[in-house]
Protein backbone atom coordinates (compact mmCIF):
# COMPACT_ATOMS: atom_id res chain seq x y z
CA UNK A 1 0.00 0.00 0.00
CA UNK A 2 1.46 3.68 -0.59
CA UNK A 3 2.01 5.30 2.46
CA UNK A 4 1.63 9.08 2.83
CA UNK A 5 4.24 10.75 4.43
CA UNK A 6 4.27 13.88 6.67
CA UNK A 7 7.93 15.32 5.91
CA UNK A 8 9.99 14.38 2.43
CA UNK A 9 12.81 13.42 5.29
CA UNK A 10 10.48 10.72 6.57
CA UNK A 11 9.75 9.94 2.50
CA UNK A 12 13.42 9.29 1.88
CA UNK A 13 14.37 7.39 5.08
CA UNK A 14 16.17 4.07 4.79
CA UNK A 15 17.68 4.92 1.26
CA UNK A 16 21.37 3.24 1.59
CA UNK A 17 24.59 4.08 0.89
CA UNK A 18 25.58 2.43 -2.69
CA UNK A 19 22.04 2.29 -3.95
CA UNK A 20 20.75 3.25 -7.53
CA UNK A 21 18.59 6.10 -7.60
CA UNK A 22 16.35 6.71 -10.55
CA UNK A 23 15.60 10.53 -10.46
CA UNK A 24 13.06 12.28 -12.47
CA UNK A 25 12.76 15.51 -14.84
CA UNK A 26 14.36 16.77 -17.96
CA UNK A 27 16.44 19.78 -16.98
CA UNK A 28 14.07 21.32 -14.58
CA UNK A 29 10.82 20.33 -15.39
CA UNK A 30 9.96 16.81 -13.55
CA UNK A 31 13.01 17.45 -10.99
CA UNK A 32 12.06 15.95 -7.67
CA UNK A 33 14.30 18.80 -6.09
CA UNK A 34 12.17 18.91 -2.47
CA UNK A 35 13.00 14.93 -2.12
CA UNK A 36 16.79 15.33 -3.66
CA UNK A 37 17.14 17.98 -0.95
CA UNK A 38 15.69 15.69 1.85
CA UNK A 39 18.39 13.23 0.38
CA UNK A 40 20.99 15.49 0.97
CA UNK A 41 19.88 15.74 3.95
CA UNK A 42 19.37 12.24 4.49
CA UNK A 43 22.98 11.22 4.06
CA UNK A 44 23.41 8.69 2.25
CA UNK A 45 26.30 8.49 -0.14
CA UNK A 46 28.25 6.11 -3.07
CA UNK A 47 24.94 6.71 -4.87
CA UNK A 48 24.55 5.59 -8.38
CA UNK A 49 21.88 8.15 -10.01
CA UNK A 50 20.35 7.08 -12.62
CA UNK A 51 18.87 10.90 -14.77
CA UNK A 52 18.48 12.30 -18.17
CA UNK A 53 20.50 15.32 -17.19
CA UNK A 54 23.58 15.17 -14.56
CA UNK A 55 22.37 18.82 -12.77
CA UNK A 56 21.67 22.28 -13.32
CA UNK A 57 22.99 25.24 -11.54
CA UNK A 58 24.51 24.51 -7.67
CA UNK A 59 20.81 23.34 -6.49
CA UNK A 60 18.86 19.79 -6.33
CA UNK A 61 20.67 16.97 -8.71
CA UNK A 62 23.80 19.42 -8.66
CA UNK A 63 23.90 19.75 -5.14
CA UNK A 64 24.18 16.02 -4.88
CA UNK A 65 26.53 16.01 -6.89
CA UNK A 66 28.73 18.37 -5.27
CA UNK A 67 28.49 16.98 -1.83
CA UNK A 68 30.25 13.96 -3.08
CA UNK A 69 27.07 11.79 -2.92
CA UNK A 70 26.91 10.23 -6.43
CA UNK A 71 30.27 7.99 -7.49
CA UNK A 72 28.24 7.45 -11.09
CA UNK A 73 25.68 8.97 -13.38
CA UNK A 74 23.85 7.06 -15.49
CA UNK A 75 22.26 9.40 -18.45
CA UNK A 76 21.90 11.08 -22.08
CA UNK A 77 22.87 14.80 -21.41
CA UNK A 78 25.06 15.79 -18.92
CA UNK A 79 26.68 18.54 -20.80
CA UNK A 80 24.81 22.09 -20.72
CA UNK A 81 25.51 25.60 -20.37
CA UNK A 82 24.24 25.15 -16.40
CA UNK A 83 26.19 21.83 -15.80
CA UNK A 84 29.97 23.27 -14.41
CA UNK A 85 28.97 21.07 -10.93
CA UNK A 86 29.25 17.59 -13.13
CA UNK A 87 31.52 19.56 -15.44
CA UNK A 88 34.00 19.90 -12.95
CA UNK A 89 33.56 16.15 -11.29
CA UNK A 90 33.76 14.77 -14.46
CA UNK A 91 36.86 16.49 -15.21
CA UNK A 92 38.58 15.70 -12.25
CA UNK A 93 37.84 11.94 -12.86
CA UNK A 94 36.03 12.26 -9.47
CA UNK A 95 32.47 10.79 -11.18
CA UNK A 96 31.91 7.88 -13.35
CA UNK A 97 29.53 8.13 -16.55
CA UNK A 98 28.01 5.51 -18.19
CA UNK A 99 25.57 7.29 -21.17
CA UNK A 100 23.24 6.14 -22.62
CA UNK A 101 21.04 7.33 -26.06
CA UNK A 102 17.80 8.88 -24.20
CA UNK A 103 15.61 6.49 -26.07
CA UNK A 104 17.41 3.54 -24.19
CA UNK A 105 17.44 5.14 -20.86
CA UNK A 106 13.53 4.77 -21.07
CA UNK A 107 13.61 1.88 -22.34
CA UNK A 108 15.78 0.19 -20.00
CA UNK A 109 13.68 1.37 -17.00
CA UNK A 110 10.92 0.52 -18.80
CA UNK A 111 12.34 -3.04 -19.69
CA UNK A 112 12.86 -3.40 -16.10
CA UNK A 113 9.51 -2.15 -14.71
CA UNK A 114 7.83 -4.59 -16.83
CA UNK A 115 10.27 -7.89 -15.98
CA UNK A 116 11.53 -7.88 -19.28
CA UNK A 117 15.27 -9.64 -19.14
CA UNK A 118 17.11 -7.58 -22.34
CA UNK A 119 15.90 -6.44 -25.49
CA UNK A 120 17.01 -6.14 -28.73
CA UNK A 121 17.01 -2.24 -29.94
CA UNK A 122 18.34 -0.52 -33.33
CA UNK A 123 19.15 2.64 -32.02
CA UNK A 124 23.64 3.44 -31.13
CA UNK A 125 24.00 0.37 -33.69
CA UNK A 126 27.73 0.59 -35.60
CA UNK A 127 28.11 3.63 -33.14
CA UNK A 128 31.12 3.96 -30.06
CA UNK A 129 27.61 3.80 -27.58
CA UNK A 130 27.01 0.02 -28.60
CA UNK A 131 31.19 -1.23 -28.50
CA UNK A 132 31.46 -4.30 -26.68
CA UNK A 133 27.58 -5.29 -26.37
CA UNK A 134 26.34 -8.21 -28.23
CA UNK A 135 24.87 -7.07 -31.96
CA UNK A 136 21.79 -9.65 -33.84
CA UNK A 137 20.99 -8.75 -37.50
CA UNK A 138 17.35 -9.25 -37.51
CA UNK A 139 15.32 -8.55 -40.64
CA UNK A 140 18.37 -7.74 -42.07
CA UNK A 141 18.86 -4.61 -40.08
CA UNK A 142 21.57 -4.82 -36.76
CA UNK A 143 19.87 -4.17 -33.05
CA UNK A 144 22.50 -4.26 -30.12
CA UNK A 145 21.34 -5.93 -26.63
CA UNK A 146 20.10 -3.65 -24.23
CA UNK A 147 20.04 -4.52 -20.38
CA UNK A 148 17.44 -3.59 -17.83
CA UNK A 149 18.29 -0.49 -15.65
CA UNK A 150 16.66 -1.44 -11.68
CA UNK A 151 16.60 1.71 -9.21
CA UNK A 152 16.25 0.84 -5.93
CA UNK A 153 14.42 3.92 -5.70
CA UNK A 154 12.93 6.45 -7.60
CA UNK A 155 12.34 10.02 -6.55
CA UNK A 156 9.69 11.40 -8.90
CA UNK A 157 7.78 14.93 -9.21
CA UNK A 158 4.28 14.24 -9.88
CA UNK A 159 1.36 16.93 -10.11
CA UNK A 160 -2.01 15.37 -8.09
CA UNK A 161 -2.00 12.07 -6.14
CA UNK A 162 -5.02 10.45 -4.44
CA UNK A 163 -4.52 8.35 -1.18
CA UNK A 164 -4.08 5.05 -3.15
CA UNK A 165 -0.95 6.37 -4.51
CA UNK A 166 -2.73 6.92 -8.11
CA UNK A 167 -0.61 10.08 -9.98
CA UNK A 168 -1.27 12.33 -12.90
CA UNK A 169 1.33 14.44 -13.57
CA UNK A 170 1.58 18.34 -15.28
CA UNK A 171 2.35 18.79 -18.88
CA UNK A 172 6.10 17.89 -20.13
CA UNK A 173 7.36 17.68 -16.65
CA UNK A 174 5.79 13.94 -16.80
CA UNK A 175 8.95 12.90 -19.10
CA UNK A 176 10.46 9.59 -16.88
CA UNK A 177 8.01 9.54 -14.07
CA UNK A 178 5.88 7.35 -15.22
CA UNK A 179 8.55 5.03 -16.43
CA UNK A 180 11.19 5.34 -13.32
CA UNK A 181 7.88 4.86 -10.71
CA UNK A 182 7.91 1.11 -13.11
CA UNK A 183 11.46 0.46 -12.29
CA UNK A 184 12.07 0.95 -8.95
CA UNK A 185 11.74 -1.38 -5.33
CA UNK A 186 10.86 1.61 -3.62
CA UNK A 187 8.80 4.82 -5.90
CA UNK A 188 9.13 7.84 -3.46
CA UNK A 189 6.67 10.44 -5.48
CA UNK A 190 6.84 14.57 -4.32
CA UNK A 191 3.52 16.18 -5.30
CA UNK A 192 1.64 19.54 -5.46
CA UNK A 193 -1.61 18.40 -4.72
CA UNK A 194 -3.01 15.10 -2.34
CA UNK A 195 -6.33 14.22 -2.85
CA UNK A 196 -9.11 11.40 -1.74
CA UNK A 197 -9.47 8.23 -3.26
CA UNK A 198 -12.22 9.22 -6.14
CA UNK A 199 -11.31 12.35 -6.76
CA UNK A 200 -8.85 11.46 -9.71
CA UNK A 201 -10.90 10.56 -12.85
CA UNK A 202 -9.15 6.55 -12.68
CA UNK A 203 -10.02 7.36 -17.05
CA UNK A 204 -7.11 10.06 -16.39
CA UNK A 205 -4.65 8.46 -13.71
CA UNK A 206 -0.98 7.83 -15.29
CA UNK A 207 0.50 6.11 -12.80
CA UNK A 208 -1.44 3.30 -10.98
CA UNK A 209 -0.93 3.43 -7.16
CA UNK A 210 0.78 -0.02 -7.30
CA UNK A 211 3.93 1.52 -8.45
CA UNK A 212 3.61 4.23 -5.65
CA UNK A 213 5.12 3.28 -2.04
CA UNK A 214 5.70 6.77 -0.75
CA UNK A 215 4.13 10.02 -1.22
CA UNK A 216 4.46 13.54 -0.16
CA UNK A 217 3.43 16.69 -0.30
CA UNK A 218 5.60 19.70 -1.37
CA UNK A 219 2.70 21.98 -2.03
CA UNK A 220 2.33 24.40 -4.70
CA UNK A 221 6.06 26.07 -4.15
CA UNK A 222 7.95 26.19 -7.84
CA UNK A 223 3.91 25.36 -8.91
CA UNK A 224 3.07 27.96 -11.57
CA UNK A 225 -0.94 26.45 -11.99
CA UNK B 1 15.93 9.40 -59.78
CA UNK B 2 16.56 11.42 -63.07
CA UNK B 3 16.56 15.02 -63.80
CA UNK B 4 19.42 17.65 -64.21
CA UNK B 5 20.79 19.54 -60.70
CA UNK B 6 19.43 23.07 -60.19
CA UNK B 7 22.06 25.18 -59.91
CA UNK B 8 20.97 28.64 -58.39
CA UNK B 9 24.46 30.90 -59.49
CA UNK B 10 22.77 34.39 -59.91
CA UNK B 11 23.34 34.30 -55.84
CA UNK B 12 24.99 33.68 -52.78
CA UNK B 13 24.59 30.89 -50.67
CA UNK B 14 21.51 30.88 -48.36
CA UNK B 15 21.78 32.22 -45.14
CA UNK B 16 20.60 30.60 -42.07
CA UNK B 17 16.86 31.51 -42.46
CA UNK B 18 17.04 30.98 -45.94
CA UNK B 19 18.63 27.38 -44.96
CA UNK B 20 15.62 27.02 -42.52
CA UNK B 21 13.10 28.22 -45.14
CA UNK B 22 14.38 25.41 -47.54
CA UNK B 23 14.53 22.93 -45.38
CA UNK B 24 10.79 23.65 -44.35
CA UNK B 25 9.63 23.90 -48.02
CA UNK B 26 10.30 19.96 -48.09
CA UNK B 27 8.60 18.91 -45.17
CA UNK B 28 5.23 17.71 -46.67
CA UNK B 29 1.98 19.25 -45.09
CA UNK B 30 0.57 17.21 -42.71
CA UNK B 31 3.70 15.34 -41.43
CA UNK B 32 4.87 14.45 -37.74
CA UNK B 33 8.18 15.97 -37.21
CA UNK B 34 10.92 16.36 -34.79
CA UNK B 35 13.16 19.51 -35.13
CA UNK B 36 16.17 18.61 -33.36
CA UNK B 37 17.86 21.39 -30.77
CA UNK B 38 19.72 24.07 -31.71
CA UNK B 39 19.46 25.62 -35.63
CA UNK B 40 16.98 22.93 -37.18
CA UNK B 41 14.91 24.13 -34.24
CA UNK B 42 14.13 27.62 -36.50
CA UNK B 43 12.68 25.34 -38.94
CA UNK B 44 9.81 26.10 -37.03
CA UNK B 45 8.89 29.27 -38.18
CA UNK B 46 9.44 29.00 -41.98
CA UNK B 47 6.74 26.31 -41.74
CA UNK B 48 3.42 27.68 -43.75
CA UNK B 49 0.57 28.68 -41.61
CA UNK B 50 -1.92 25.83 -42.29
CA UNK B 51 0.15 23.07 -43.22
CA UNK B 52 -1.00 20.98 -40.50
CA UNK B 53 2.36 19.87 -40.00
CA UNK B 54 2.44 18.39 -36.41
CA UNK B 55 6.18 19.08 -34.10
CA UNK B 56 6.73 16.39 -31.57
CA UNK B 57 9.17 16.76 -29.03
CA UNK B 58 11.17 14.29 -27.01
CA UNK B 59 10.37 15.32 -23.77
CA UNK B 60 7.20 14.02 -24.26
CA UNK B 61 4.44 16.33 -26.28
CA UNK B 62 3.05 16.11 -29.23
CA UNK B 63 1.49 19.22 -30.83
CA UNK B 64 4.18 21.86 -29.57
CA UNK B 65 3.47 25.71 -30.29
CA UNK B 66 5.86 28.54 -30.64
CA UNK B 67 8.43 29.44 -28.35
CA UNK B 68 6.51 31.30 -25.27
CA UNK B 69 6.71 34.51 -23.77
CA UNK B 70 5.81 36.98 -20.64
CA UNK B 71 2.92 35.20 -19.58
CA UNK B 72 2.67 32.21 -21.38
CA UNK B 73 6.15 31.10 -19.97
CA UNK B 74 5.59 28.01 -17.38
CA UNK B 75 8.35 25.60 -16.41
CA UNK B 76 6.47 22.25 -17.06
CA UNK B 77 5.99 23.33 -20.53
CA UNK B 78 9.62 22.82 -22.39
CA UNK B 79 11.02 21.58 -25.47
CA UNK B 80 14.24 19.54 -25.83
CA UNK B 81 16.09 22.72 -25.63
CA UNK B 82 14.77 23.62 -22.66
CA UNK B 83 13.53 26.23 -23.87
CA UNK B 84 9.69 27.53 -22.62
CA UNK B 85 7.01 26.69 -25.58
CA UNK B 86 3.03 26.62 -25.79
CA UNK B 87 0.80 24.14 -26.37
CA UNK B 88 -1.61 23.92 -29.11
CA UNK B 89 -5.11 22.69 -29.66
CA UNK B 90 -5.05 19.22 -30.01
CA UNK B 91 -1.66 18.82 -28.14
CA UNK B 92 -0.96 15.57 -26.16
CA UNK B 93 1.31 14.68 -23.83
CA UNK B 94 3.07 11.17 -22.75
CA UNK B 95 6.02 9.77 -20.90
CA UNK B 96 9.40 9.48 -21.92
CA UNK B 97 8.91 5.71 -22.74
CA UNK B 98 5.81 6.30 -25.21
CA UNK B 99 7.99 9.43 -26.88
CA UNK B 100 10.75 7.15 -27.90
CA UNK B 101 8.10 4.89 -29.26
CA UNK B 102 7.47 7.60 -31.28
CA UNK B 103 10.60 8.30 -32.75
CA UNK B 104 12.77 5.07 -33.09
CA UNK B 105 9.14 2.89 -33.70
CA UNK B 106 9.02 5.04 -37.26
CA UNK B 107 5.89 6.84 -36.57
CA UNK B 108 7.30 10.25 -37.60
CA UNK B 109 7.67 11.55 -41.21
CA UNK B 110 10.70 14.02 -40.72
CA UNK B 111 13.18 14.67 -38.02
CA UNK B 112 15.90 17.50 -38.86
CA UNK B 113 19.35 17.04 -36.91
CA UNK B 114 22.42 19.04 -37.26
CA UNK B 115 25.90 17.62 -37.87
CA UNK B 116 29.39 17.85 -37.59
CA UNK B 117 30.07 15.18 -40.49
CA UNK B 118 27.98 13.52 -42.73
CA UNK B 119 30.00 10.66 -45.00
CA UNK B 120 29.13 9.89 -48.36
CA UNK B 121 27.00 6.93 -47.60
CA UNK B 122 25.05 9.54 -45.44
CA UNK B 123 26.45 8.23 -41.80
CA UNK B 124 25.66 11.03 -39.89
CA UNK B 125 27.91 12.29 -37.11
CA UNK B 126 26.54 14.72 -34.76
CA UNK B 127 27.03 14.09 -31.36
CA UNK B 128 31.03 14.16 -29.54
CA UNK B 129 34.20 15.64 -31.29
CA UNK B 130 36.05 12.52 -29.53
CA UNK B 131 38.35 15.28 -28.07
CA UNK B 132 39.53 13.75 -25.03
CA UNK B 133 38.45 16.83 -22.79
CA UNK B 134 34.98 16.88 -24.34
CA UNK B 135 32.41 15.69 -21.88
CA UNK B 136 30.14 13.39 -24.29
CA UNK B 137 26.50 14.10 -24.60
CA UNK B 138 24.14 12.17 -26.87
CA UNK B 139 20.06 12.52 -25.71
CA UNK B 140 17.50 11.89 -28.44
CA UNK B 141 20.12 12.12 -31.45
CA UNK B 142 20.88 8.51 -31.88
CA UNK B 143 17.57 7.49 -31.75
CA UNK B 144 15.97 10.12 -33.82
CA UNK B 145 18.71 9.18 -36.44
CA UNK B 146 17.70 5.33 -36.93
CA UNK B 147 14.04 6.08 -36.12
CA UNK B 148 12.09 8.96 -38.22
CA UNK B 149 10.91 7.96 -41.91
CA UNK B 150 13.18 10.79 -43.41
CA UNK B 151 16.22 11.87 -41.59
CA UNK B 152 16.80 15.98 -42.60
CA UNK B 153 20.42 16.70 -42.11
CA UNK B 154 21.28 20.59 -42.16
CA UNK B 155 24.76 22.34 -41.53
CA UNK B 156 27.08 24.66 -43.39
CA UNK B 157 28.84 22.43 -45.88
CA UNK B 158 32.11 24.01 -45.20
CA UNK B 159 33.70 24.80 -41.57
CA UNK B 160 35.37 27.87 -40.97
CA UNK B 161 38.83 26.55 -41.93
CA UNK B 162 37.26 25.70 -45.36
CA UNK B 163 37.67 21.83 -43.95
CA UNK B 164 34.54 19.97 -46.09
CA UNK B 165 32.07 18.31 -43.44
CA UNK B 166 30.51 16.16 -46.10
CA UNK B 167 33.60 13.18 -45.98
CA UNK B 168 34.58 10.18 -47.44
CA UNK B 169 34.91 8.89 -43.64
CA UNK B 170 33.51 10.67 -40.30
CA UNK B 171 36.48 11.44 -38.35
CA UNK B 172 33.82 12.25 -35.54
CA UNK B 173 31.91 9.37 -33.26
CA UNK B 174 29.26 8.48 -35.29
CA UNK B 175 25.37 9.05 -34.30
CA UNK B 176 23.88 6.26 -36.74
CA UNK B 177 24.84 4.28 -39.50
CA UNK B 178 23.66 5.34 -43.61
CA UNK B 179 20.61 6.89 -41.37
CA UNK B 180 20.79 10.66 -43.23
CA UNK B 181 18.12 10.59 -46.79
CA UNK B 182 18.74 14.44 -47.48
CA UNK B 183 21.78 16.98 -46.39
CA UNK B 184 20.75 20.55 -46.59
CA UNK B 185 23.34 23.40 -46.83
CA UNK B 186 24.49 26.50 -47.24
CA UNK B 187 25.85 25.66 -50.78
CA UNK B 188 24.01 22.51 -51.72
CA UNK B 189 21.27 19.74 -51.37
CA UNK B 190 22.38 16.92 -51.33
CA UNK B 191 20.09 13.14 -51.70
CA UNK B 192 21.49 9.54 -50.02
CA UNK B 193 20.35 6.99 -51.92
CA UNK B 194 21.06 3.35 -52.20
CA UNK B 195 23.83 3.88 -54.91
CA UNK B 196 25.32 6.88 -52.92
CA UNK B 197 24.93 10.64 -52.44
CA UNK B 198 24.08 13.19 -55.36
CA UNK B 199 23.81 16.96 -55.73
CA UNK B 200 20.46 17.83 -56.44
CA UNK B 201 20.34 21.71 -55.58
CA UNK B 202 23.45 24.50 -55.54
CA UNK B 203 23.32 28.00 -54.22
CA UNK B 204 26.28 30.57 -55.58
CA UNK B 205 28.46 27.49 -57.03
CA UNK B 206 28.39 25.61 -60.04
CA UNK B 207 28.21 21.38 -59.33
CA UNK B 208 30.91 21.05 -61.12
CA UNK B 209 33.23 23.07 -58.53
CA UNK B 210 31.56 21.47 -55.84
CA UNK B 211 32.36 17.77 -57.10
CA UNK B 212 36.22 19.56 -56.92
CA UNK B 213 36.04 20.33 -53.81
CA UNK B 214 34.73 17.31 -52.12
CA UNK B 215 36.81 14.05 -51.60
CA UNK B 216 33.30 12.09 -51.57
CA UNK B 217 31.81 10.29 -54.80
CA UNK B 218 28.91 12.02 -56.49
CA UNK B 219 26.08 10.61 -58.58
CA UNK B 220 25.31 13.12 -61.89
CA UNK B 221 22.02 12.44 -61.75
CA UNK B 222 21.72 13.66 -65.51
CA UNK B 223 22.97 10.79 -66.00
CA UNK B 224 21.32 8.41 -63.68
CA UNK B 225 18.15 6.41 -65.27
Amino acid sequence: MTEICATTDEAVAGIEDGATVLVGGFGLAGMPSALIDALIRQGATNLTVVCNNAGNGDTGLAALLAAGRVRKVVCSFPRQSDSWVFDRLYREGRIELELVPQGNLAERMRAAGAGIGAFYCPTGAGTLLAEGKETRVIDGREYVLEHPIHGDVALVKAHVADRMGNLVYRKTARNFGPVMATAATSTIVEVHRLVEPGALDPEVVVTPGIFVDRVVVTGDQGDPA
Amino acid sequence: MSGAVIEHLDRGPLDRDELAARVARDIPAGSYVNLGIGQPTTVADHLRPGSGVVLHTENGMLGMGPAATGDQIDLDLINAGKAPVTELPGASYFHHADSFAIMRGGHLDVCVLGAFQVSGRGDLANWHTGAPDAIPAVGGAMDLAIGAKSVFVMMTLFAKDGTPKLVRECTYPLTGVGCVDRLYTDVAVIAFGPRGASVLETYGIAASRLVELLDVPLIDISAAD
